[in-house]
């Protein structure tokens, strides 16, 4: 139930469809010697990690396998990526963990469709609570077969049997054996399903603690090659034409000029043109020597944004993709029952990823078979999409995804793999497509827009009797409240966005948390009470307390300064299996500039994997969230993106850091939940607070102070 | 294709470069070294930067051409000592300061010359010299941490 609705929602946000239109063996992986350990999948969630069709060589619901060579090099397939968030360093935490081999000894292949069993993709904060126990599994069943072949070879009983570092050893005997040694040439299969045992986080070893980033000297001394760094032997340089605005048609281009310059190739294909060279400024002086003619086709504007987001969340415009909303009792009662009520509206803008490694394929056609290198959350949606792009089948492309410079949820899709792989395909050689910073900003997709309505009631004491919410267009993750209300009604209207939108980190649970939060605010401010005495009369959940709890008292809630000028505020939350709130603090200056001078979050997402590796997430959302609270908005006129560059478009940078501090609650006895997302949901309502608490002005639209406060356009009511 | 010649991390290479080009292309295609990045190609981002005789240059934003045969052209794959890592690399790893690692050798090689000229930065020297790079994943605080680290002659600390 829980897992559908997750599906539901990342649909919703990878609703977009290809850009193009082209006029239209099986890997033998297993062959190996040692020790094999497959882990599959339960039927309940073979949709997620399994995968869906059996076209793929291996058990048709293969999750990761695991493979210990002679050499005693131990080496992990998985088809999750790795895009900054380390999950290379916990996943190899959890192998070391169960089957006692040094890290050192332990490799992890990642997100390579030829290697690695089926994977939805890298994003849902999965990786930590659904890939790792499935490894953990693999390791110790491959623990389990190593003992059971040393207890065979030396007639002792199993029980006698210890493993640490990469050995067997029998203690009486004094024996010792590498786990390589003990397969004599074999090949040594075990497959296991979900049910397994694994350790309790209270017998962690290596897990638990800060495991540095295991390849961490690649990146510092610039040796890691991304894929924007690849450069295969003969490779040319691509560049795609891009329309003036969105939705624009091409009706002509002529390719002769860029045809005539040497070693140049350029493609015209149905809505498709592109152009590749040996030298990468050749590319970029090919593609300007095109001259297309372009039909302008009418594209709405940003000034009429919100209005025209509810205009479009028409019963039919969403077909397919609303979800039933949620309703409990009837809020019209709960509302004429209530002894104060309030109605408020929050907006939230269109903000862009900005990885800051470009999307980036470098795709390459050798005997009727694809490879594409690039930098993608989605491998094996990739695939798919290269498959039907090209009209092959899926066994005749791969999808390689070297460790990626960040996505944040904005390289689901794979559109640059597909024009790499169109002008590879036209060349006869291999072709690197990097989209340049104002490629991202215009054709990539953006954190969808939202316009979020709630209607609440509350009682004498402070407790809410009705609570209605209503979310057009921005999504439906973390709509519904963890605060306890008798009458509910919480409502996803999907729209008909006039920019391209997709996933982004914490999805739309940055937006839901931004109005309710934002609205306990203000029933708060209604009801003469503490921000945080209003969400403790209405929370029974002892986790989200317990955040809440800990943030005040790190921030010295309770004892906050009442300087003039300065103001302090508090908002919490939970998402994807974890919870966090954030204390902020705000001085604001005379001419309205707002400043953060102090940030603090307690984040808890059970048993914590890697100390050092959680607080740098943690912290790392956090401040990122405060770009999309404070100045970050995708501005557009008609089609085109107005601000498409770093020095239009404001991101966080070490000057609007503020002083930050991080509380982990480590949970042991809870399972690990994925963490790189729900950080980022507390800042912009507890930011948001501690405005209204220095001025007196409720913001209600994100980013809440582009230009200062005082601005008209950050107080007027919007939508 | 005309050619220049360059000096870059103490090597002398003659290199085939458009009269428009970029160092950074020139460095990323012609010669190979790939650990100088795209960020923005405006000077906006620090991913490219490089040390000219050791100032740090936006090499998105420099032509090659511009560049004499005799300018040291320093890359992060010139900073370390062989295979032993220059301090900052070092603090970088010991204080985590980095996530996806795209913005990393734009980020050393900046703290490499702000050492080189003001041995011992304040907090703010360091945010000031800093600013003109952006770290999406938003490492700052640790970055910061790990020149101070330098800084102070000491490994940065794991929290």
């Amino acid at each position: 139930m829980e897992e559908d609705a997750f599906l539901d929602v990342e649909r919703y946000e990878l609703s977009e469809r290809l850009p193009y239109r082209f006029a239209v063996d099986r890997r033998g992986f297993l062959q190996l010697v040692g020790v094999v350990v497959l882990v599959t999948v339960a039927r309940s969630d073979a949709q997620e990690s399994g995968r869906r069709s059996a076209d793929e060589s291996g058990p048709s619901d293969l999750a990761a396998w695991l493979h210990i060579a002679e050499d005693g090099t131990v080496t992990v397939y998985t088809g999750k990526v790795e895009v900054g968030q380390n999950a290379r360093t916990s996943l190899t935490q959890a192998v070391a963990d169960e089957l006692h081999a040094p890290v050192e000894a332990i490799r992890l292949v990642m997100g390579d469709t030829d290697l690695t069993p089926y994977d939805m993709g890298t994003f849902g904060s999965r990786t930590t609570p659904v890939m790792a126990p499935r490894i953990r599994r693999a390791a110790a069943a491959a623990r389990e077969l190593l003992k059971e072949e040393a207890a065979k070879e030396w007639g002792v009983p199993v029980p006698e049997l210890e493993v640490a570092d990469g050995h067997v050893s029998h203690a009486p005997s004094r024996r010792r054996i590498a786990f390589g040694s003990l397969t004599r040439g074999r090949k040594l299969v075990r497959a296991l399903g979900e049910d397994s045992p694994t350790s309790p986080a209270a017998q962690w070893t290596v897990a638990g603690r800060s495991l540095p980033k295991v390849d961490g000297r690649d990146f510092v001394t610039g040796r890691h090659r991304y894929t924007s760094d690849l450069a295969p032997a003969g490779m040319l340089h691509g560049r795609v034409l891009r329309p003036p605005a969105i939705g624009a048609v091409l009706e002509s281009v002529d390719l002769s000029p860029a045809e005539a310059m040497a070693g140049v190739v350029a493609v015209r294909d149905g809505d498709f043109v592109g152009v590749a060279a040996p030298r990468a400024d050749v590319a970029g002086q090919a593609l300007e020597s095109l001259k297309p003619a372009w039909k302008i086709v009418p594209q709405p504007s940003g000034r009429d944004l919100y209005k025209d987001l509810r205009k479009a969340a028409a019963p039919s415009s969403g077909e397919g993709r609303r979800p039933p909303p949620f309703v409990v009792g009837s809020v019209s009662d709960g509302l004429a029952a209530a002894d104060h009520r309030l109605e408020s509206t929050y907006t939230v803008a269109y903000i862009a990823h900005i990885p800051l490694e470009p999307r980036a394929a470098v795709a390459e056609w050798a005997e009727g078979r694809l490879t594409v290198w690039t930098g993608t959350q989605r491998p094996f949606g990739v695939k798919d999409e290269l498959a039907q792009a090209f009209r092959v089948s899926e066994d005749k492309v791969r999808v390689i995804v070297p460790d990626t410079g960040s996505a944040y949820g904005g390289k689901h899709t794979g559109e640059y793999a597909v024009e790499a792989a169109r002008l590879a395909k036209a060349a006869g050689r291999p072709v690197k497509v990097v989209w340049s910073r104002e490629e991202e900003f215009r054709w990539g997709y953006f954190r969808p827009a939202g316009v979020i309505d709630v209607r609440s009631g509350v009682d004498a004491a402070g407790k809410l009797v009705a609570w209605e919410m209503h979310n057009y267009n921005s999504g439906p993750s973390a709509i519904r409240t963890s605060y306890v209300a008798p009458n509910q009604h919480i409502e996803f209207h999907p729209a008909e966005s006039p920019l391209r939108q997709g996933s982004y980190r914490g999805l739309a649970a940055t937006a839901n948390h931004f109005a309710r939060e934002s609205h306990m605010d203000e029933l708060a401010t209604l009801l003469k009470l503490d921000p945080l005495e209003v969400r403790r009369r209405n929370l029974e959940d002892k986790r989200f307390l317990a955040v809440l709890d800990a943030a005040a008292e790190r921030f010295g809630w309770q004892k906050r300064s009442r300087t003039p000028g300065r103001g302090c505020g508090i908002a919490g939350g939970f998402e994807k299996g974890s919870y966090v709130a954030a204390c902020a603090e705000v001085g604001v200056d005379g001419d309205g500039t707002v400043r953060l001078l102090r940030l603090v979050a307690a984040f808890e997402c059970g048993a914590i994997v890697n100390p050092e590796h959680l607080r740098n997430q943690v912290e790392g959302a956090l401040l990122m969230g405060l770009g999309g609270a404070l100045f970050e908005a995708v501005e557009f006129d008609e089609g085109k993106i107005l601000n498409p560059r770093l020095s239009l478009y404001r991101v966080p940078r070490f000057k609007d850091v503020p002083e930050l501090d991080v509380v982990l609650l480590d949970r042991k006895d809870l399972a690990s939940a994925g963490a790189g997302e729900t950080p980022i949901v507390g800042v912009a309502p507890a930011v948001a607070g501690a405005i209204f608490d220095a001025t007196g002005v409720r913001l209600r639209a994100m980013p809440l102070a582009p230009r200062g406060v005082a601005k008209p356009e950050t107080t007027s009511a919007k939508g | 294709v005309p050619t220049l010649d360059l000096l870059v991390n103490g090597a002398r290479r003659r290199v085939e470069a458009g009269a428009q080009e970029s160092l950074l292309s020139v460095l990323r295609n012609e010669i190979g070294l790939t650990g100088a990045k795209y960020g923005c190609g405006e000077g906006q981002c620090g991913a490219c930067t490089v040390l000219l005789d050791g100032r740090p240059t936006r090499a998105c934003v420099t032509q090659a051409s511009a560049i004499g045969p005799k300018t040291a052209v320093t890359t992060i794959e010139g900073i370390a000592d062989g295979e032993r890592l220059h301090p900052v690399q070092q603090a970088f790893l010991d204080a985590d300061a980095l996530q996806c690692g795209y913005c990393t050798p734009g980020m050393i090689v900046e703290a490499v010359a702000l050492l080189r000229r003001n041995p011992r930065p304040d907090d703010a020297a360091i945010v000031e010299a800093m600013q003109g790079h952006v770290c999406r994943c938003c490492t700052y605080p640790r970055i910061v941490r790990a020149i101070r680290e330098t800084a102070r002659g000491g490994a940065g600390k794991r929290t």
